[in-house]
């Protein structure tokens, strides 16, 4: 049930982000989701993008440090209290969340986020025995 | 004022008697106690007994860098540990740096040559002196506490950093002289003014710099902001440390080099050929006293040239001008000796950092900064795709070499394939310092 993620490491300069959008475009790779997680220096760029084979290799191609990674994409009610259930329930289990964002569309009435776990397959096994809905990566690559 | 007028004004023809008899006593001694010299200079084809005037010692084959590396810790050393008293050592990662030992009589020594370089610098037992080189490993500071004690001046033992207190001790210790590298005296400069405090008022007359190259914009500088007299020190820890060649307060033009116990040549770099006087070249100092750790022909890499012509002050030791750079890659970060082959091993030691780097030194304000760039390796991205990882392997990078070799540096990742590739000789260092 794990999503594959590809994050590419980003020099802190002008045009740097530009450069990796213009890969993908000319590759026809469609972005359906991403995050900056940003230092003074450098930056992590994470995406889910709808082919993730090709998306590695075209980064690749062009010299770019990109790798691929495991997340979780849940489905959030979307109501006050939504995230709160999802994190208490991990915190009673002792994961850590590493990192998380959302996920740009919705699923039916719930909003999804996306989650990297310091131990993914018993944070899916957690949330699944908890009754939430762990979406799968065909999912959200396609959708 | 001349602390030691005897030898310090010896007539020439004198002193050459005096040297060649001294350096004939230290090739005996080298050729029979240590291994090194045994085989260098049968390998050149030549013995102690070749040397029968001043002139021969260009026969004799010279001693480098690596020569020190490779017989690292103590293979250089021409007496047992025992008559040893005191140890130094050049910063870098294990059988990069040099370690050299001192006798006790090596002690008197240096502690003589320190006092000549302070009284040459117009101070006597009655200063106070703020000594803010280095103490440790680095011969900066003990060197030059060695020479305020012997000439009985009051030493205030600073050693570097702690800049805020400095400036508190300098107001109310009321020192008359200080020694530090030219670039920290410019940093106190600064932030005593930045504290409001104004450096014109001290009781400070003389400053005494060295460790470093710099100018004569640099001096006036100096002078100007503290209200001294800057002079110049010279010195390298395999040699002795400061207080190999001192500038006189009265001449201010070159520094002496105390002839009675090192020689000095310049070389062409390339070729080894020996330069006539006053001509630019690599200095290659002989050391004919020293008994622990004695060096013949040691190439420095620094280059300068002597002025032969004779000095106001009387003292007729030669003088050699500033060191207006090196032959080799040897960068000297706030006073450190780095070279960048150091680094590289540091870096090298440390999982996921790939040998593409490169190295930035500049200098923002007064002080010496140096930033080094590394791409990301693939193993280390490949692992974890968190900030953190990233962010500690940078700080692992700026630990290792603030340990190994002193100095604090600034790692910056870089993308993969963004540096350089090189051909050959690789050439990562962009040094950006106007000095």
């Amino acid at each position: 049930m794990k999503v594959e993620q590809i994050s590419i490491f980003l020099e802190n300069r002008p045009g740097g982000l530009e450069q990796v959008t213009r890969i993908l475009k000319d590759a026809g790779i469609n972005i359906r989701t991403l995050s900056l997680a940003d230092t003074t220096d450098f930056g992590i760029l994470r995406m889910i993008v709808n082919d993730v084979e090709a998306t590695s290799r075209v980064l690749k191609e062009n010299g770019f440090r990109a790798s691929r990674t495991n997340v979780v994409a849940v489905e959030v009610p979307d109501r006050p209290g939504g995230l709160h259930g999802i994190l208490a329930v991990l915190s009673g289990s002792g994961i850590n969340v590493e990192y998380m964002y959302a996920f740009v569309e919705r699923s039916g009435q719930n909003a999804v986020m996306i989650f990297r776990f310091d131990a993914p397959d018993k944070a899916i096994e957690t949330l699944q025995q908890n009754g939430l809905t762990v979406l799968s990566g065909e999912k959200l690559y396609a959708s | 004022m001349i602390y030691n007028e005897e030898y310090e004004t010896l007539p020439r023809e004198v002193l050459e008697v005096l040297q060649l008899k001294r350096l004939k006593q230290a090739v005996q001694r080298v050729y029979h106690t240590v291994g090194f010299y045994r085989h260098s200079f049968d390998q050149a084809g030549v013995q102690p007994d070749d040397l029968k005037t001043l002139d021969d010692l260009k026969r004799f084959p010279f001693t480098t860098k690596q020569n020190l590396r490779d017989n690292y810790p103590f293979g250089m050393f021409a007496v047992p540990m025992s008559s040893v008293v005191s140890l130094h050592a050049s910063s870098g990662t294990t059988g990069r740096s040099t370690v050299v030992g001192y006798t006790k009589r090596d002690i008197d020594t240096w502690s003589e040559l320190m006092a000549r370089s302070f009284v040459a610098a117009g101070l006597t037992k009655n200063d106070i002196i703020h000594n803010a080189y280095g103490y440790g490993l680095f011969t900066g500071g003990l060197g030059a506490h060695y020479g305020a004690v012997r000439l009985g001046a009051s030493v205030i033992p600073m050693s570097g950093g702690n800049t805020k207190r400095q400036i508190m001790i300098l107001q109310d210790f009321g020192p008359t002289a200080i020694c530090c590298t030219p670039s920290y005296a410019l940093n106190l400069a600064e932030q005593g003014k930045a504290m409001g405090v104004d450096m014109r008022s001290l009781k400070l007359r003389v400053g005494v710099f060295g460790a470093e190259p710099w100018s004569e914009k640099m001096r006036q500088e100096i002078e100007n902001a503290f209200g001294i007299t800057a002079l110049n020190i010279f010195g390298l820890s395999e040699i002795m440390g400061p207080g190999v060649a001192m500038e006189c307060i009265e001449g201010r033009h070159g520094m002496h080099v105390f002839e009675d116990h090192f020689l000095v040549e310049t070389i062409n770099p390339d070729t080894g050929e020996i330069l006539p006087p006053g001509e630019v070249g690599e200095l290659v100092f002989t050391t004919i006293t020293k008994e622990a750790f004695p060096l013949i022909r040691y190439r420095t890499r620094d280059i300068s040239r002597l002025i032969p012509e004779p000095c106001r002050c009387g003292r007729t030791f030669l003088r050699m001008d500033r060191v207006t750079g090196r032959s080799d890659d040897m960068l000297i970060i706030r006073g450190v000796n780095v070279f960048p082959s150091q680094i590289e091993a540091v870096l090298l030691a440390i999982p996921g950092v790939e040998p593409h780097y490169q190295l930035i030194v500049d200098r923002t304000g007064n002080l010496d900064t140096i930033e080094i760039q590394v791409e990301v390796g693939e193993q280390v991205f490949a692992n974890a795709d968190e900030v953190k990882v990233l962010q500690n392997m940078e700080r692992q990078i700026v630990k290792d070499i603030k340990d190994y070799l002193g100095v604090s540096a600034k790692v910056k990742l870089v993308e993969p394939m963004t540096l350089q590739r090189f051909e050959g000789k690789a050439s990562r260092v962009l040094d950006k310092r106007q000095i």
